[in-house]
């Protein structure tokens, strides 16, 4: 049978040397190895420090987005807790009054969304189910907490800022389908979007 | 009144110089746990404690705080007093040994002698051994005291090894004893003047080195180190004879262990490598020049063992406790009995008689 390594050793029953029983031979050969491990490269990275590098489409903490008017995105259709295959994902929606129409961008609103971060798998069918564009998973990371509660993320933690400056940038995570799709301004929810501000455009060439 | 004044010094300076030696002690041993943690990573390729100071240099004095405030549980059904007495003990044991080691040759100043040696009498190496095997004590009634299973499994397995190994290790102590014909260490120390004399190494190291193999063996078991540490082999006995130990007497029995490895590794440097002597020392012309750079090689080499019991540690396995006796009673005992007979064979034909 072809062995399965080149470093395949075939075993043998045979009676120990003197040299091989007095072990201080093996030992010092085991010796000169654990003492080669001095002078190798450490593998431990200083983690807050410094950061292993992730993949740009990495799968962290969620973002709920407002649209370029600051009006939050999401209607409060619930698509993503249904597609939420760890049941992570909680929310009440309520009706918009009038004036807050630059709060909400839809009529219903979530007046509340909650994610619990110890259900959440981080798979993004979220991001997937969802028609509006609203929520994003990003290459951020959820920090760690004493109480499970506080692992319950609310409204205040994952919606972005209004500032410019606040706002978290997605778009590597928006597929070449969904830039193909934005592009049908037909639909209701791409008629604000304009193709020359957004950066969409500019990582689609 | 000048004369009183060196009158007081020198009453003082055994005192002063036992402060200080158990000082030194302390320091090392409080840095032998750090460098077994660091070592530990370097040969596991991981970089080690590096957040308490810079280095983690301060990583030893954050153990020492939290070993400090840690709560101190003393076992109902345990009996107080050995239970408090146990480490205590084995602390103390440890500590005395470093009385009779000569850390250089004495310091002349003002005309008077300082030896650098807390107690030098003629019977050392008998009083070396006689205070090793005291330790076993501390482990026994610690471990029995406390009224736990695994701590008195660990007990008794601690006893029996260090009862097994004093035996070799007493032999070939016989033999390096045979060898230099003193039993004096600070004679020990000064028959290994410098490095070569009279067409050979002056190191007892190079006369017997057979001596030494047995010696460093049995220094490995008797401290408890790995691969001997089955007392307290934390995989199987939970902890062995500190399995109810908490706190400070916790950190006492682990604390003890690395003085006993300062000490066992300093002894080795005395008896075989020459304790403070190095070569061409002669060339130095001031005595006290002399002496302080031979303080200063003494402690070198007794960390280089320090260094080699923990390269040990992260090498080998631990012994099966059937393989432990095999190797102290079949192998070790016969092994350093032939080599009595063979030294004094040698030193017959020789003729060093």
């Amino acid at each position: 049978m072809q062995p399965l390594t080149t470093r395949a050793k075939q075993v043998v029953n045979k009676e120990m040397s003197f040299i091989e029983k007095l072990y201080l031979p093996a030992i010092l050969g085991g010796m000169r190895i654990t003492f080669s491990h001095l002078f190798k490269k450490t593998v431990t990275i200083s983690y807050p420090e410094k950061k292993r590098p992730i993949s740009e489409v990495y799968r962290g903490m969620h973002v709920l987005k407002r649209d370029d008017k600051g009006a939050e995105r999401c209607t409060a259709c619930g698509l993503c807790a249904v597609a939420c295959p760890a049941e992570a994902i909680t929310m009440t929606a309520a009706e918009r009054k009038k004036g807050e129409e630059h709060l909400y961008r839809e009529e219903k609103y979530a007046a509340v969304y909650d994610i619990n971060m110890l259900r959440c798998i981080f798979c993004g069918l979220c991001e997937e189910a969802c028609p509006k564009e609203a929520i994003f998973l990003t290459d951020r990371l959820v920090p760690t907490e004493f109480e499970r509660a506080d692992f319950v993320y609310g409204k205040d933690k994952l919606v972005e800022g209004v500032e410019p400056q606040k706002r978290i940038d997605v778009s590597k995570r928006q597929t070449t389908e969904v830039l193909d799709f934005k592009k049908n301004l037909e639909y209701a929810h791409n008629k604000t979007w304009d193709p020359n501000k957004s950066i969409a455009k500019k990582k689609s060439h | 009144m000048h004369s009183l004044i060196i009158l007081a010094t020198f009453s003082l300076y055994p005192f002063l110089l036992a402060v200080g030696v158990f000082a030194i002690t302390l320091l090392i041993a409080m840095y032998s746990t750090y460098a077994e943690r660091k070592f530990a990573a370097f040969f596991q390729d991981r970089l080690g404690p590096n957040r308490a100071g810079p280095f983690g240099l301060l990583q030893p004095l954050a153990d020492g705080v939290k070993m400090f405030m840690k709560e101190e549980i003393i076992p109902s059904v345990s009996n107080k007093f050995l239970f408090i007495l146990g480490p205590s003990l084995f602390m103390i044991t440890s500590l005395m040994t470093s009385a009779v080691i000569p850390w250089g040759p004495s310091l002349t100043i003002g005309g008077e002698k300082y030896a650098l040696q807390v107690a030098d009498f003629n019977i050392a190496v008998l009083y070396l051994l006689g205070v090793v095997s005291i330790g076993v004590y501390g482990i026994m009634i610690g471990g029995w005291s406390s009224n736990n299973k695994y701590a008195l499994l660990g007990a008794l397995r601690a006893s029996s090894q260090m009862i097994s190994y004093e035996v070799a290790m007493g032999i070939s102590v016989v033999t390096l004893i045979m060898l230099t014909g003193t039993l004096s260490t600070s004679e020990i120390a000064a028959q290994q003047h410098g490095f070569w004399d009279d067409g050979w190494f002056t190191w007892n190291f190079f006369k017997n080195p057979v001596t030494f193999l047995i010696f460093f063996i049995c220094a490995l078991a008797e401290t408890n180190r790995t691969p001997f540490d089955l007392p307290e082999s934390e995989t199987e006995l939970i902890g062995g004879y500190h399995t109810e130990f908490s706190s400070m007497k916790l950190g006492l029995f682990l604390f003890a262990e690395y003085i006993n490895m300062f000490v066992s590794s300093a002894i080795m440097a005395l008896f075989f490598f020459g304790g403070y002597s190095y070569p061409w020392m002669d060339k130095i012309a001031d005595p006290n020049m002399q002496a302080i750079v031979g303080v200063l090689v003494m402690f070198a080499k007794t960390i280089f063992f320090i260094f080699v019991f923990m390269w040990i540690r992260w090498t080998i396995p631990r012994f099966r406790y059937d393989q432990l006796m095999n190797l102290g009673w079949k192998i070790l005992i016969p092994f350093s009995l032939i080599n009595l007979l063979a030294t004094g064979l040698g030193m017959y034909f020789l003729g060093k008689l």
